[in-house]
């Protein structure tokens, strides 16, 4: 037994080094990651400014009920949910379609091109994202925003600005995310695509299934352990509608309809200063989601032992 | 006989699928190219209403209003600068650290893959990271935009995975032999035989760094400190606010402030393709890099 704890501080001298490498990152992680893992404590206590983590005095769950009582509670859960279901079904199966079809592109320079194209708008920033959306949609000068406004005006309707229609945002919301996400989101199903035996394909194409039966029948069952993984990744998810984004859209006259739980949580937080409330919800946001993923989790096990995460 | 005939049944199915497939590439590409295209278009226009394949009315005056607006040069210049310190730091921090994690003679490496890991499902959230902050004094300081994102535990998998696959466990034993130590060993040799995940790295890094505005926005308060993501936010802000004050008659000269929004319209449009050219620039050349990145991050573990 000693011998043996003594040849692993022997390994650790030996490769002292490696523990140097480590260490910038570990200091980082606890600074940065466990500090403020440490601090969400504050969700069960009143915490004010100035006061380091566990300085403040225990409340219970005063926020929560607080949150849980509050006008916001049901209208941020529904948006923030409709916002996360329209995403999900919408722009789940489109990076599916778009790699089986950019698979059967045989002429490998139009591949290329379209390809390019496609993960093009996913490294633009969010921040010119929205503004190009706002633009885009501004009923004086924007593009689409006029087109409607001209439809309308032939159907004998009245002009409107898109951007202050409560229920248009979580359509600009998901479709711009369409447009920004699915050419990069079908990058893994076309690396899963690479592996499809071609002999197999062959074989097909010898006892006569054309290409749309190959391509049911042959690529896509490839991709069905992508597809489950990469679902109960999104799954998981369920809750967690970035501020990022819908904060740029967003503006005052829609708040009611824009509203989701990470900008509630932005606004009543850093901008209110509510600093153990705001905590308080999205812990509660968190927990939803854990619980979310692992149900999830449990029902693929269920179904299907391989595919599951754990 | 019955046989031809269904084969070419076949072959006019599959020259169906295959000229339908075409026009969907065609739309598809139309569909992310045409408002990239559009935006520069306009950036060149007198007006934006009305350009839609060419310029309606040529001019550089949105060129020429951005940039003697000393606003967007420093912000640029803080995006730079943020983009190239960030990535410098980020490296630094990362690869040593991916590197000793992949070395199987490293005890304890799991323990600490699992201590990274724990951050990837559980976090403190946006109010704990903004106490966190305020306590360690950096708010509205340059500092906090570069430490609070040094590395992502997925980065170091992915980095952490290519040292695994490309740096034979003989190699160092070899060197060691020769009298070649962790640290020579890593920067002389691990480090030139890298370069693949090196640029990877740098390009996720450069990527997340040039786009982010939010860190930026809750922990800076000064202008000068400001990245060109937030000042251009501020321009569409602006706009949105004027038109209105227009729409509800809170202004007396309307044609003078219309003529104002117009321009700073067209601003808008320039400051778009001013912030994005770099990174389009880049795109094309390194796309092959990031799709990498995506491949070797698919391997689980």
């Amino acid at each position: 037994m000693k011998n043996n704890k003594s040849k692993i501080w022997k390994k650790i001298r030996v490769n002292w080094m490696l523990y140097l490498f480590m260490l910038p990152a570990i200091v980082y992680y606890i600074v940065f990651h466990y500090v403020p893992i440490y601090g969400v404590q504050i969700a069960f206590q009143d915490y004010k400014i100035g006061q380091a983590f566990g300085e403040s005095a225990w409340v219970g769950f005063k926020h929560f009920q607080r949150f849980f009582n509050s006008a916001w509670f049901g209208t941020v859960l529904k948006n923030t949910l409709t916002l996360s279901l329209l995403n999900l079904f919408l722009g789940f199966p489109l990076p599916i379609i778009l790699a089986l079809l950019l698979n059967e592109v045989k002429n490998m320079r139009v591949r290329k091109v379209v390809q390019t194209m496609t993960y093009a708008p996913h490294f633009i920033s969010m921040v010119i994202l929205c503004g190009t959306v706002t633009m885009f949609l501004s009923p004086s000068t924007g593009i689409i925003g006029m087109a409607i406004n001209g439809i309308r005006q032939a159907m004998g309707l009245n002009s409107i600005n898109v951007l202050s229609v409560g229920p248009a945002f979580k359509w600009i919301y998901v479709l711009s995310g369409i447009w920004q996400q699915t050419g990069w989101g079908s990058v893994i199903y076309l690396a899963a695509l690479s592996g499809v035996d071609p002999q197999l394909l062959e074989a097909a194409e010898m006892d006569g299934a054309n290409k749309v039966q190959r391509m049911i029948h042959i690529n896509f069952p490839v991709l069905i352990p992508t597809i489950v993984i990469q679902l109960i990744l999104k799954c998981g998810q369920m809750l967690n509608v970035g501020y990022e984004k819908v904060y740029l859209l967003q503006n005052s006259t829609i708040l009611q309809s824009s509203e989701v739980i990470s900008t509630y949580v932005y606004r009543s937080g850093i901008q209110g200063a509510q600093y153990s409330y705001s905590t308080a919800v999205s812990l509660f946001n968190s927990v939803v989601n854990a619980t979310i993923l692992i149900i999830v989790n449990q029902i693929t096990r269920k179904l299907s032992k391989e595919n599951s995460l754990w | 006989m019955e046989r031809k005939r269904k084969w070419r049944n076949q072959c006019r199915a599959d020259r169906i699928f295959d000229i339908v497939n075409g026009i969907l590439m065609v739309f598809i590409f139309a569909v992310c190219f045409y408002p990239l295209y559009y935006i520069v278009v306009v950036s060149f226009s007198k007006q934006v209403v009305g350009s839609y394949l060419v310029p309606n009315g040529f001019t550089l005056a949105g060129y020429e209003s951005i940039f003697q607006n000393k606003d967007v040069w420093s912000g640029y210049a803080n995006t730079i600068f943020y983009t190239v310190a960030g990535v410098l730091a980020s490296l630094v921090v990362t690869l040593p650290c991916a590197y000793a994690l992949s070395r199987k003679d490293c005890v304890g490496r799991n323990l600490v893959m699992g201590f990274i890991m724990v951050t990837m499902y559980i976090g403190g959230g946006l109010v704990p990271s903004y106490i966190n902050i305020s306590n360690l004094g950096l708010i509205n300081s340059r500092w906090a935009i570069i430490l609070s994102s040094l590395t992502t535990a997925y980065n170091l998998i992915l980095a952490r995975s290519f040292f695994y696959t490309t740096i034979p466990d003989d190699l160092f034993e070899a060197a060691r032999v020769d009298g070649c130590g962790n640290g020579r060993f890593f920067v002389q040799i691990v480090m030139p035989l890298s370069k693949p995940i090196t640029a990877v790295m740098a390009l996720y890094f450069g990527v997340a760094r040039w786009n982010s505005y939010f860190t930026e926005m809750i922990y800076l308060r000064d202008l000068e400190k400001y990245p060109l993501s937030l000042i251009l936010r501020r321009l569409l802000w602006s706009i949105e606010a004027l038109e209105q004050m227009i729409e509800d008659g809170l202004i007396e000269n309307v044609s003078h402030a219309m003529k104002e929004v117009e321009l700073a319209g067209i601003m808008q449009y320039c400051l778009i393709v001013v912030s994005t050219i770099p990174m389009m620039i880049i795109y094309p050349f390194m796309q092959k890099y990031f799709a990498k990145g995506v491949m070797i991050g698919a391997v689980k573990g």
